[in-house]
Formats: C-alpha cells, sequence, structure tokens
C-alpha cells in the first residue's frame, strides 16, 4: 500500500480545496505550501530562469535558495515553498525576474 | 624558518588596494607576493559598493587621484574579463530643489575647472536620461566619467593579472627589521617571509599593521550599510545621487548619515547605498540606516517602492582623520609604505594608488603629487 507524508504522521487534514495553476486546477490540502500542492500534482517547474528560460521549481524547500519563486494573485517573486496555499490562489508561471515591464 | 624565493616587495592586504599594488609592482618588473589573513577581497573590498566617481569629489588631491584612476581604470577594464562587471555608465546627481540646484552647478564649475567632465541637465531633460527619475526634481548634472566595477571580482581579476604569489588565510603578525629598523619582511602564522619591502594595503586594519612595524597610522572604521532589491531588468541607468550626498561623504560627523545612492548592476538586483557612521567594528544591523536609505531611495525612484529589498551588508571604510589615505613611504620606517585609508572611495582610487606604490617602489617619478597623502603627516597625533 502507498503510504504518504500524510498517514506517515498520522495527519487528518480538514478537506481539501482548490487552486489554480496557470489556470489548471491542483487540490490543496489546508496547511500545504504552494510548492507542495503543485508537487503533489505533479508540477515540478513554476519558473524560468532570467537568461536562458529554462525551468525551475522548489529546490530547498526551506526558503532559502529562492529557486521556487512564482507569481501568486499576481505578486511576483513569492516562495512557493514558504507561502500557504490558501482557497482560490491563481498561482502562474513566473518568466524571469517578473519585472519585466519596468525595463527602460 | 624562512620560506624560499623571497620576493621584492610583500603586500599586506589582498583587497582592491593590495591588488593594484600587486598588479602595477609585478608590471615594473617587481616579484610580488600578497599575503592576507582572509580571503581575496574578504575585507572591504566585498562589503561595499564598485562606484568609481569623481563626482562626489571636490577639487583638491583626492580629486586629481580619481581622475587619475578613472583613466587607469578604463585602461585595466579593457584588459580585464568581462567578469569584473566594468561598466562606464556615467553619473547623474539631481537637485531636489532651486537652492540646491545652485549649489551644484557652483560645485560642477569648480570640478570642470579641475578636469571633470560635467554636463547641466535641466529639469525637463531629466526623464530622457533616467525614465524612472521623481517628478518635480529642479534638474541635474551629468557626470560621464562615473563608472562601476564588481569590487571583489574586479580586485581578484587584478590580482590574477599581476602574476603575484597570493598567500590567502595568513595573518601578518609582525613586520620584521634589521639592525638600523629597516623593513626585513613580514611574519605570519605560517612562517616568515623576507623582502626589503613591505607595502601596508591593510585597508581599515592599515593602523593595527602600522604598528606591527612600530609605525603611526590612525586609520579608523566608518560602517556602512547597502540595501539590496531582487532582481530586475534596467530600472535605473546610471549611478544616481541626490546632491546631499556630497556633504555627507565630506562630513566628519559621527553620526548616521544617509543619502542614498542608486545603481543597477548586470546582475540585476539594484543597490543602494551607503550610510555612514563612526561605531567602531559593529555589525549590529541598524533598522534606522536601512529605513533612511530606502526611504532615500524611493524618494528618488517610486518604482523601487514597488519591488523587495531582498537583504542588506555592511562594511568597514578605512577614513583618516583628514579623508585622504596614506600613499607612499612610511617617515620612519626604510622600506615600508602605506596605502590604506581610502575610506568610501577605495575602489575608485585603488589603481593610481597601486601606480604611485609603484613608483615610489622602482625609485620613478608618482604619477601625481603625493605630498597630500603622505604617510608621516600624522605623526606626533596621538590616537
Ligand atoms: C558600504 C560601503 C560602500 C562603499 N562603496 C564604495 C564605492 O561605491 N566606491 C568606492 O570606491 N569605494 C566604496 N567603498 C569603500 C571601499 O570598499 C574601500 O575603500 C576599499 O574596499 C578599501 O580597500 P582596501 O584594499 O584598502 O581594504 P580591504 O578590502 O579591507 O583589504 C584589506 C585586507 O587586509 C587584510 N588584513 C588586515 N590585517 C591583516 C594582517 N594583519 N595580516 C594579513 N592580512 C591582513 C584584510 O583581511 C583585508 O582583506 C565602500 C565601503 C563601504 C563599507
Ligand atoms: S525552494 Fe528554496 S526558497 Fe523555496
Amino acid at each position: 500500500m502507498a503510504r504518504t507524508p500524510a498517514d506517515l504522521a498520522g495527519a487528518e487534514p480538514d478537506p481539501p480545496f482548490e487552486i489554480t495553476f496557470d489556470g489548471r486546477p491542483v487540490p490543496a490540502l489546508p496547511g500545504q505550501t504552494i510548492a507542495a500542492a503543485l508537487w503533489g500534482a505533479g508540477i515540478l517547474a513554476w519558473r524560468t530562469t532570467r537568461r536562458t528560460g529554462r525551468p525551475r521549481g522548489a529546490f530547498c524547500g526551506i526558503g532559502q535558495c529562492f529557486d521556487c519563486l512564482a507569481t501568486v494573485n499576481g505578486e511576483r517573486n513569492r516562495r512557493a515553498c514558504l507561502t500557504p496555499a490558501r482557497p482560490g490562489d491563481t498561482v502562474t508561471t513566473q518568466e524571469g525576474h517578473g519585472h519585466d515591464r519596468l525595463a527602460v | 624558518m624562512p620560506l624560499s624565493n623571497s620576493p621584492d616587495v610583500i603586500v599586506v592586504g589582498a583587497g582592491v588596494v593590495g591588488a593594484a599594488c600587486a598588479y602595477y609592482a609585478a608590471r615594473s618588473g617587481l616579484s610580488v607576493t600578497v599575503v592576507d589573513r582572509g580571503p581575496v577581497a574578504g575585507g572591504t573590498t566585498g562589503a561595499g559598493e564598485g562606484n568609481l566617481l569623481v563626482s562626489d569629489k571636490e577639487p583638491g588631491p583626492e580629486l586629481d587621484l580619481a581622475l587619475l584612476s578613472t583613466r587607469l581604470w578604463r585602461d585595466l577594464a579593457a584588459g580585464l574579463p568581462d567578469g569584473a562587471e566594468y561598466e562606464a555608465k556615467g553619473g547623474l546627481v539631481v537637485a531636489r530643489d532651486a537652492a540646491r540646484m545652485t549649489a551644484l552647478r557652483a560645485f560642477a564649475r569648480s570640478q570642470t575647472a579641475a578636469g571633470v567632465t560635467a554636463q547641466e541637465v535641466p529639469a525637463d531633460a531629466l526623464h530622457d536620461l533616467e525614465p524612472h527619475l521623481a517628478p518635480g526634481l529642479a534638474g541635474g548634472f551629468l557626470y560621464p566619467q562615473d563608472a562601476q566595477v564588481q569590487p571583489a571580482l574586479a580586485a581578484a581579476h587584478l590580482l590574477r593579472a599581476s602574476g603575484a604569489r597570493v598567500r590567502t588565510g595568513q595573518e601578518v603578525t609582525a613586520v620584521l627589521t634589521g639592525a638600523s629598523g629597516e623593513v626585513r619582511g613580514v611574519r605570519t602564522r605560517a612562517g616568515d617571509l623576507h623582502a626589503p619591502y613591505v607595502v601596508n594595503a591593510a585597508g581599515t586594519w592599515g593602523g593595527e599593521v602600522a604598528r606591527l612595524a612600530g609605525a603611526h597610522l590612525p586609520v579608523l572604521p566608518r560602517r556602512g550599510f547597502v540595501l539590496v532589491t531582487e532582481p530586475l531588468p534596467r530600472v535605473v541607468r546610471h549611478k544616481v545621487y541626490a546632491a546631499d550626498y556630497v556633504a555627507d561623504v565630506a562630513s566628519g560627523s559621527a553620526a548616521l548619515q544617509t543619502s542614498a545612492v542608486v545603481e543597477g548592476t548586470p546582475a540585476g538586483p539594484v543597490l543602494i547605498g551607503a550610510s555612514r557612521e563612526r561605531v567602531g567594528f559593529d555589525r549590529t544591523l541598524s533598522v534606522e540606516a536601512l529605513r533612511r536609505l530606502a526611504a532615500g531611495a524611493t524618494e528618488l525612484f517610486p518604482v523601487l517602492a514597488g519591488v523587495r529589498a531582498l537583504r542588506t551588508y555592511a562594511g568597514f571604510r578605512p577614513y583618516l582623520p583628514d579623508h585622504l589615505p596614506a600613499v607612499g613611504a612610511d617617515p620612519s620606517v626604510p622600506g615600508l609604505l602605506h596605502a590604506c585609508g581610502h575610506e568610501g572611495a577605495g575602489i575608485g582610487l585603488a589603481p593610481a594608488t597601486g601606480l604611485a606604490v609603484a613608483r615610489v617602489l622602482t625609485g620613478d617619478e608618482p604619477p601625481l603629487d603625493l605630498r597630500p597623502f603622505d604617510p608621516g603627516r600624522f605623526t606626533g597625533v596621538t590616537a
């Protein structure tokens, strides 16, 4: 039988809710971070690098590396590994620094 | 235990000033060993910004040193890899109101007479140069000679280009002297190193190294914080600061002073520097300093209010009481040279300092009058 982290911890979370990633619905549990919810849905990359556009997702998982930046409800550069998922959150792939429109 | 292959000169300090001394000394045909107790650029060089400014200097010896350095940096940059991040971006000094603009105009005129290029920018042309600048400024001056490097990388590349032997992680604990008090080398924890010349390029710790040689140099720390934003596209084209900054730089006051100098970097983050305060080697984070830097920067560039500051760091500028560096031979210890005390301009002033030191070492004519930088000017002053 497949064991999940929730089984191992004997967790009895409240019912799941939905967030979206680039428009696609993704289930999330209360208390989960956005990175955890995305991973749970098999999504590993939600940002592209500034210079070469390479895919990035969570790396350290503990808020130190800033690899996991995503645009959450229109706000750029949120660390997905630290940001708790909330019902209805809209997560979108962030291109580079996410500040292209400021360029002069 | 003497170490083999004694060099002609030992440079104590692998910051940007030590690197420049090593570079020009080696180019003059001398063999050089650089010793540092830490890593390359682990002192103030790795804890500041890389502004190479003439714009903030009033006519006088420091400006002469800066003007020479500006030319030398340009030549050096042509030979260093792109990694040194040299950018001849120019500086833009802005004035908040008509009174400050009048003062800035007079200041710029005096600088122009001393060899600085300064172009007046009327209020309505400021935004052509810097589209994100706040509205309502009275005008400014563009200083095309101002440039920028990444200081730690520039120091490392200079040091590599010098071909000098570099001994990192070796603290100098004594300066060895001979029978008549002349320099014979240095003692490090890894052994003795012999050379007829020792250059004190120990930055903020230059006073301690001088003391090891029985010399006197009252170098003290002046703390500065820098605020670093998240990576951004180019939002700031030049290095931009308000005219008030010049007064802060020249001030001898111990109290906290902040006037934001804002510049973009090739890596993306915008650097907002820097505060000035005399609190010894205290590294405690000063929220007040950071608050004022952020306020000053967003006053100049309101767009920055919408971006995040990711981190901050602090460094200790090496300053001497008259705000001029000590460059040249020590008056009392034969073979000892000083190249330290460059305060908030050591990155900018490093090449001219290095060239001058090399000329003193080879007995040639220095590239400019070194008398204002005479390390002997403090003798008799007790710290
Ligand atoms: C916040 C801030 C912003 C700044 N911005 C600018 C700027 O924009 N432009 C500019 O030009 N300047 C700027 N500066 C100033 C500049 O950083 C310094 O003037 C410059 O780095 C000094 O270089 P240095 O090589 O003399 O000293 P350091 O880089 O400190 O090098 C001295 C070295 O000596 C070593 N040392 C000391 N004692 C011993 C010993 N006993 N044995 C062995 N090694 C020893 C140290 O480990 C150190 O590596 C700024 C400084 C600060 C703090
Ligand atoms: S994964 Fe490292 S900060 Fe989020």
